[in-house]
């Protein structure tokens, strides 16, 4: 019998890495989202109570895709109700393949035909007939395998809302028909799912949750999903933008951790070990984006990233340029998480004061605790260490990332 | 599936043109393109343009009764001035199609239809 932990760490495995593509090819087979999603879920759910007993399969993503295929032929066969379409395509999808040769699912290079159902499914959950709130719901769980849970404590809101949230869209997609289709108006679907890919990035780089600090396959997934986007449209510069943001992000990921599992501050971060050829490589990158001159927020956003890569030490970085890219970037995106962005850089470029003062003028982020550690940190640096340690406080009450919570903990002393 | 598309725009006061005129026919070529556009792709069900919501009398109905009244149900800036049920092979269709119809300003609805007792 495998030990639990083998089985708990081979699931999440198949869960975060392969679930989604499985997904994707399956609802591209039987053209139903819903069908798929069932029958994925309902694998998953046998791969918990069966392999603790039965051992581990010797490939789970060829496993996963066996089981899922063969339940969504039963929920088919049960579904007396169902689309006339699915039916006419079910023969085809009895043949028994071969579960040793998962040709969609041990294949990681760019031909992979499941990237492209993927790419498909992604731009099915970022339409714009969904709600926003729910696209980026929908393709962190259908694409990116995260669990409601994840996706609730991501997003801050309750798990319950965000069940419902992604019911809804789900049953939209089917009752609206909307398809699963690489659209026609790519340009203007692309800002969807940027926003979607930088926010599933963001989830593995700085995780939500409260069992790992990152998630580098999560990282990787969405680094993935925008290299193919863009060899769908190579001459847009917010795709190229956002793909040179995620590399300088990604060039710093040996020190953003002690030993420990604290998170390790950018201005505190050994910069010799930072990978070096991946900034050249986001340098470029971003160059050849930005000779579009077509500004736009992941542009600005690589723009302050190439800043605070490229200084060879914390005290070079040039942080009056910084504070005007957001400013750029808070017309372009007027958010309050960029408002906070823009009066942590102003804080360092201008003064602690400065900065305290932007930031008790920011509305809405009472409960985000990067505007709690900004402010104590910049409260510490006023000489205000009582304040500062309310700060820590509160940011300690509200943080769930563990890397944060030790760096918080230590901070409140 | 079948979807209703709902059209939606403020009412035109008096700046139609006159039938007849060169400007009308214009007009109505364009109504006449696009209907013929969704009889040749098979997406054509029914649709009709509606007079002047003027012209419209509500009736309030309940167990004891009904009530008739002048008037629409809501005074809204904007009226639904016509509509169509069309077939497509999906909302990207549907929108398509939708958003083809000649009129320069207005807000489009698109419904998928539940059910249909004229059609199997």
């Amino acid at each position: 019998m495998p030990l639990t932990s083998e089985v708990d760490a081979a699931l999440t495995e198949l869960t975060r890495e392969h679930s989604g593509r499985v997904l994707a090819i399956l609802a591209s087979r039987f053209g139903s989202v819903d069908l798929a999603d069932d029958a994925v879920q309902d694998a998953l759910v046998r791969a918990h109570d069966h392999w603790p007993a039965e051992g581990i399969p010797n490939n789970p993503p060829a496993w996963l895709m066996t089981v899922a295929r063969r339940r969504a032929i039963d929920l088919l066969r049960r579904a007396e109700s169902a689309d006339r379409r699915l039916l006419a395509s079910a023969p085809e999808l009895m043949l028994d393949e071969d579960p040793t040769t998962p040709t969609h699912l041990v294949d990681d290079t760019h031909d992979d035909p499941a990237i492209d159902e993927q790419l498909r499914l992604m731009f099915l959950c970022c339409h714009p007939a969904i709600r926003q709130d729910a696209q980026v719901a929908l393709t962190l769980r259908l694409v990116g395998g995260l669990t409601t849970e994840e996706i609730a404590a991501a997003f801050l809101v309750p798990t319950p809302t965000l069940a419902q949230r992604i019911s809804r869209a789900k049953a939209k997609i089917r009752d609206a028909a909307i398809p699963l289709a690489i659209p026609d108006d790519l340009d203007t679907r692309v800002d969807v799912l940027l926003s979607t890919l930088y926010l599933v990035f963001n989830e593995g780089y700085l995780s939500r949750s409260e069992t790992s600090a990152q998630r580098l396959d999560l990282c990787l997934e969405a680094i993935r999903l925008t290299a193919l986007l863009s060899t769908l449209l190579p001459d847009n510069p917010e795709v190229t933008g956002l793909q040179a943001l995620m590399a300088f992000h990604l060039a710093r990921r040996a020190t953003r951790f002690t030993t420990d599992g604290e998170l390790v501050l950018l201005a505190d971060q050994d910069r010799r070990r930072w990978d070096h050829a991946l900034i050249t490589r986001a340098n470029a990158t971003l160059h050849r984006a930005m000779s579009a001159r077509a500004p736009g927020r992941y542009q600005v956003q690589a723009l302050i990233a190439s800043y605070h890569t490229n200084a060879s030490k914390s005290d070079d970085t040039i942080w009056a340029r910084i504070v005007g890219l957001y400013e750029q970037l808070a017309q372009m995106d007027p958010s309050p998480v960029v408002a906070l962005n823009h009066a942590a850089a102003v804080g360092v470029a201008g003064g602690p004061t400065e900065g305290l003062a932007l930031i008790d003028g920011i509305e809405g982020l009472d409960d985000y605790h990067l505007l709690h550690t900004t402010r104590a940190e910049l409260l510490e640096r006023a000489d205000r260490s009582d304040d500062a340690r309310d700060a820590w406080r509160r940011a300690a009450e509200l943080a769930t990332n563990p890397a944060e919570r030790l760096l918080i903990e230590r901070r409140v002393g | 599936m079948d979807y209703m598309i709902l059209l939606h725009s403020e009412e035109a006061d008096g700046d139609m043109p006159a039938p007849g005129s060169p400007e009308f026919e214009a007009m109505m070529g364009e109504w006449m393109a696009y209907n013929q556009r969704l009889i040749d792709g098979g997406h054509w069900i029914g649709g009709a343009s509606l007079t002047p919501s003027g012209m419209t009398t509500t009736i309030a109905k309940t167990p004891d009764g009904a009530t008739v009244t002048d008037g629409p149900f809501m005074e809204t800036k904007e009226v639904m001035g016509g509509y169509y049920v069309i077939s497509a092979a999906d909302l990207d269709e549907a929108i398509e199609l939708a958003t083809a119809v000649p009129m320069p300003h207005c807000n489009i609805e698109v419904r998928p239809i539940a059910f249909r007792p004229d059609a199997d």
